[in-house]
C-alpha cells in the first residue's frame, strides 16, 4: 500500500511536469493576425489526466517486469522468446519456415508491385541491419557512419557502369569487396577509439564519404548524381518494369538468405565468440589472447561488406543515385534497427528492420505525425524493452559427438 | 638473498620501473620466478603489485628494465617488453584480474572456449563453410573447455551466464579461462578476494593440483594463512621496491617486512 501511495505521487508531479512542458504549445494559441491570445485552458486537464495514467500504467508494468526478473534469477536460465522458442523446437520449426518461405515466395504475386516494391526496400534494410549488428551489436563498435558503406557499393556500381560499362553482375561483388576494403580503411585509425569516441568518428566518416561524392563533380558529377543505371539482367531477357521489380524482389529474398546464414555461421564461430568478447570487455579479452586489432578490422570489414551489396542492389532498383540517399539519418535508421531489434539477435534485426520500413510507409495516412509517433515508439522500447525486440540468447554448446574427438586423438 | 637457483628461471624480472608521470609504481625490481613453483606477491595496499602484473601482461609499458619469459620446455627465451597482452598471452603466460572482468553476458562455457581462441585457427572462410576440419576444432575447443572447467568444479554450470555465478565461482571460472590459454605461468591476482573459509580451502587444493599439473604459478594475496601455506618463495613489495624476499619462514621474521606492515615501531 505504502508503494502505491508513492507512485501515485511520483505520477502526479510526472503529469504537473507534462502540463509544464506541453504548456506554450497545448494551452496558449497565439494568432498573429489578429494579435490574439488563446487561452485553452481545458487542455491542461487532458494532458494532466492522460500523462497522469500512462505514467502510472507504465509504472505498473515495470512492476511486473522487475518481479518477473527477479523470479528468473531464481530461476537462472537464459529466457528465449516465444519464436525463438518456436524455431528451436523441431515440431514447429519446418512447418514455420515453410509458412514463412511459402508466404516471401507468394508475396508478389498475392500483391501488387508497389507492395512488392516497398517488401523489396524493406528487405534492403534486412540486409543492412543484419550487416551493422556484426560491428555494433556483435562487436560492441558503435558505428554512426555506416551509412557511408553502403553509398560506397551504390557508386561503385553506378560509376563502374558510367565508366566501364560494368554490369549488375560483375559489380555485385567489387561493390562489396569496395565497401570491406573501407571499412578496414576506417578500421585501422579507431582501434583505440570506444565508445562516444568512436561514434564521433565513424559519424564523420560517414559525413566525409558524403561530402566528397556531394563536391567531387568530376568524380560522382556531383549532387545531381549518376542517372541511368541498367536494372540487373538475367541473361540478357528483356523485362518489363512489373517483372524487373518482382525480380528485384527475389533477388533480396535471395540475399537476405545469403545473409541470414553467413551472419548466423560468424556469430556462432570462434570469431563470432571473439567480437562478443571484445564487446563485453576488451582488456580481459586481450589478455585472453585475443588479437584485438584483427578482431576489430575483421568486424568493421565484414559488417561493411554487406552495406556494399545493398548498395549496388539500391543503385540497380532505383537507377539513379545521388548523394542526398546517403544521410547521417539513414545510418541513424540503420542504427535503430539494430538497437531496436536487440543487439546481436538475427530474428530481432529481422523483425525490427520490417517494423521500421513498413511502419512509416502504411502510416502514410498520418503523413505529419509519422515520424513523431515513429519517435515515441523507439523512446517507449528503450524504457520497456532495452534488451531489444527480441533479445539474443547464448547459445549453449553439446559435445554430443564424444566419439568424433576421441578419432580426433587417434589422427594425432 | 637468491636461494635456490636450480635452473634457468621462467620468468625473469630485471630493474623493472614504471612512471606516471612524477609518480614511480616500481623501482627497479628484480625478481624470478622458476617452473612449477609458487611464487606469492605480498605487501600493502599501493604497493605496486597490480601494477607489476599489468606490466607483466603488456597492459603497461615499463618505463625501464628487463621482462624476459622462457618457455621451461624448449627453452625458448622471449623479451616481454613491448609485445601486446595478446602475444604474450600465446607465450605462455596468462593471468585473472583482481576485480573480476569476467565475459558477464556469455555461458560460462564460453568464457573458457574465449581462452582457448590463441590456441585455434579457424577464420572467416571455416566459419562460413564449417568444414569438417573447423567442426573438430570446435569439437575439441569444447571438450577441452569442459575438461577444465571440471577441474576447477564449474562442470555443473556450464550453461549458465558468467554474470550469474557465486563469486567464488567466478573467481574460480577466471582460474579456467586462464588456463585454457594453455600457460606454463599463471598469474593470480588476489585470487581469495570475498571468499569464505570453505571456498578458500578449496582454493588451495585447486592452486596445488594445477601447480602439480605443471604450471608455475605467481599470485597477490593479502590472505596471510594462504600465502604461508601455499607458496613456496615469498616476495615482499613496499612503495614500488622489492624489501624482501625468501622462504615462507624466513619472511615471517623478516625485520623489513614487519616494519612495512605495522609501522616503524613494530617490534
Amino acid at each position: 500500500m505504502m508503494m502505491t501511495v508513492k507512485e501515485i505521487k511520483k505520477s502526479l508531479l510526472v503529469s504537473l511536469w507534462f502540463v509544464f512542458l506541453t504548456f506554450p504549445i497545448m494551452v496558449i494559441k497565439v494568432n498573429p493576425i489578429e494579435r490574439t491570445v488563446t487561452w485553452r485552458w481545458s487542455n491542461v486537464l487532458y494532458v494532466a489526466v492522460g500523462s497522469f495514467v500512462i505514467s502510472l500504467l507504465a509504472k505498473a508494468w515495470l512492476v511486473r517486469k522487475a518481479r518477473a526478473a527477479g523470479r528468473q534469477q531464481a530461476a537462472c536460465q537464459a529466457r528465449a522468446s516465444i519464436l525463438q522458442e518456436l524455431l528451436h523446437r523441431p515440431g514447429y520449426r519446418y512447418p514455420l519456415i515453410i509458412m514463412f518461405s511459402g508466404l516471401a515466395l507468394a508475396f508478389p504475386h498475392l500483391f501488387s508491385t508497389y507492395q512488392a516494391n516497398i517488401m523489396t526496400t524493406a528487405l534492403m534494410y534486412i540486409v543492412l541491419g543484419l550487416g551493422l549488428n556484426i560491428v555494433v551489436g556483435v562487436a560492441g563498435l558503435l558505428d554512426l557512419g555506416y551509412v557511408a558503406f553502403y553509398a560506397i557499393g551504390a557508386y561503385s556500381y553506378a560509376l563502374l557502369n558510367l565508366n566501364f560499362h560494368l554490369g549488375f553482375w560483375a559489380a555485385l561483388p567489387i561493390g562489396g569487396l569496395l565497401a570491406a576494403l573501407f571499412g578496414l580503411l576506417l578500421g585501422f585509425p579507431v582501434l583505440r577509439l570506444r565508445g562516444d569516441y568512436l561514434a564521433i568518428v565513424t559519424l564523420g566518416f560517414g559525413e566525409i564519404i558524403r561530402l566528397v561524392l556531394e563536391n567531387w563533380n568530376a568524380f560522382s558529377k556531383g549532387p545531381s548524381g549518376i542517372s541511368n543505371i541498367p536494372r540487373p539482367g538475367f541473361f540478357g531477357l528483356e523485362m518489363s518494369l512489373d517483372h524487373a521489380m518482382i525480380y528485384m524482389y527475389y533477388l533480396m529474398i535471395g540475399l537476405v538468405l545469403l545473409t541470414v546464414f553467413v551472419v548466423n555461421r560468424l556469430q556462432h564461430s570462434r570469431l563470432g565468440r571473439a567480437w562478443l568478447a571484445l564487446r563485453e570487455d576488451e582488456i580481459a579479452c586481450q589478455a585472453m589472447g585475443i588479437d584485438k586489432t584483427r578482431i576489430k578490422l575483421t568486424a568493421f570489414a565484414l559488417g561493411a561488406f554487406w552495406a556494399g551489396l545493398v548498395g549496388v542492389i539500391f543503385a540497380a532498383k532505383t537507377t539513379f543515385v545521388n548523394p542526398a540517399s546517403f544521410t547521417f539519418l539513414e545510418s541513424a535508421i540503420i542504427l535503430a534497427i539494430v538497437v531496436l531489434g536487440g543487439m546481436g539477435s538475427i530474428v530481432g534485426v529481422i523483425c525490427s528492420a520490417l517494423i521500421l520500413t513498413l511502419l512509416p510507409e502504411y502510416l502514410r495516412a498520418l503523413s505529419e505525425y509519422r515520424m513523431l509517433a515513429f519517435g515515441a515508439i523507439l523512446v517507449a522500447m528503450m524504457i520497456f524493452k532495452p534488451e531489444g525486440l527480441i533479445a539474443a540468447v547464448r547459445r549453449t554448446y553439446r559435445f554430443h559427438e564424444r566419439k568424433s574427438v576421441a578419432a580426433l586423438q587417434d589422427d594425432e | 638473498m637468491m636461494n635456490k637457483r636450480m635452473s634457468k628461471p621462467i620468468l625473469d624480472v630485471s630493474g623493472l620501473t614504471m612512471d606516471f608521470g612524477g609518480i614511480r609504481a616500481l623501482d627497479h625490481l628484480d625478481f624470478d620466478v622458476q617452473a612449477t613453483e609458487i611464487v606469492a606477491l605480498i605487501g600493502p595496499n599501493g604497493a605496486g603489485k597490480t601494477t607489476l602484473f599489468n606490466c607483466l601482461t603488456g597492459i603497461y609499458q615499463p618505463t625501464d628494465g628487463e621482462i624476459r619469459l622462457a618457455c621451461p620446455k624448449t627453452g625458448q627465451q622471449t623479451r616481454l617488453n613491448g609485445l601486446k597482452p595478446n602475444k604474450i598471452t600465446e607465450k605462455g603466460m596468462a593471468r585473472t584480474f583482481q576485480n573480476i572482468r569476467l565475459f558477464s553476458q556469455m555461458t560460462v562455457l564460453e568464457n573458457v572456449m574465449i581462452g582457448r581462441h590463441c590456441r585455434t585457427h579457424s577464420l572467416i572462410l571455416g566459419a562460413i563453410l564449417r568444414n569438417r576440419k573447423t567442426r573438430e576444432e570446435e569439437q575439441e575447443t569444447i571438450h577441452k573447455s569442459y575438461e577444465i572447467l571440471e577441474k576447477v568444479g564449474l562442470a555443473g554450470q556450464v550453461d549458465e551466464l558468467a554474470g550469474n555465478l557465486s563469486y567464488g565461482a567466478q573467481r574460480r571460472l577466471e582460474i579456467a579461462r586462464a588456463l585454457a590459454t594453455e600457460p606454463f605461468l599463471l598469474l593470480l591476482d588476489e585470487p581469495a578476494a570475498g571468499m569464505n573459509p570453505q571456498e578458500t580451502v578449496e582454493l588451495v587444493t585447486l592452486i596445488r593440483q594445477i601447480r602439480d599439473e605443471g604450471h608455475a604459478i605467481l599470485l597477490i594475496e593479502h590472505d596471510m594463512k594462504l600465502v604461508m601455506t601455499l607458496s613456496d618463495r615469498v616476495v615482499v613489495m613496499d612503495y614500488g621496491e622489492k624489501i624482501a624476499e625468501g622462504t615462507p619462514e624466513q619472511i615471517r621474521t623478516n625485520r623489513e617486512v614487519i616494519k612495512a606492515y605495522l609501522g616503524e615501531d613494530g617490534e
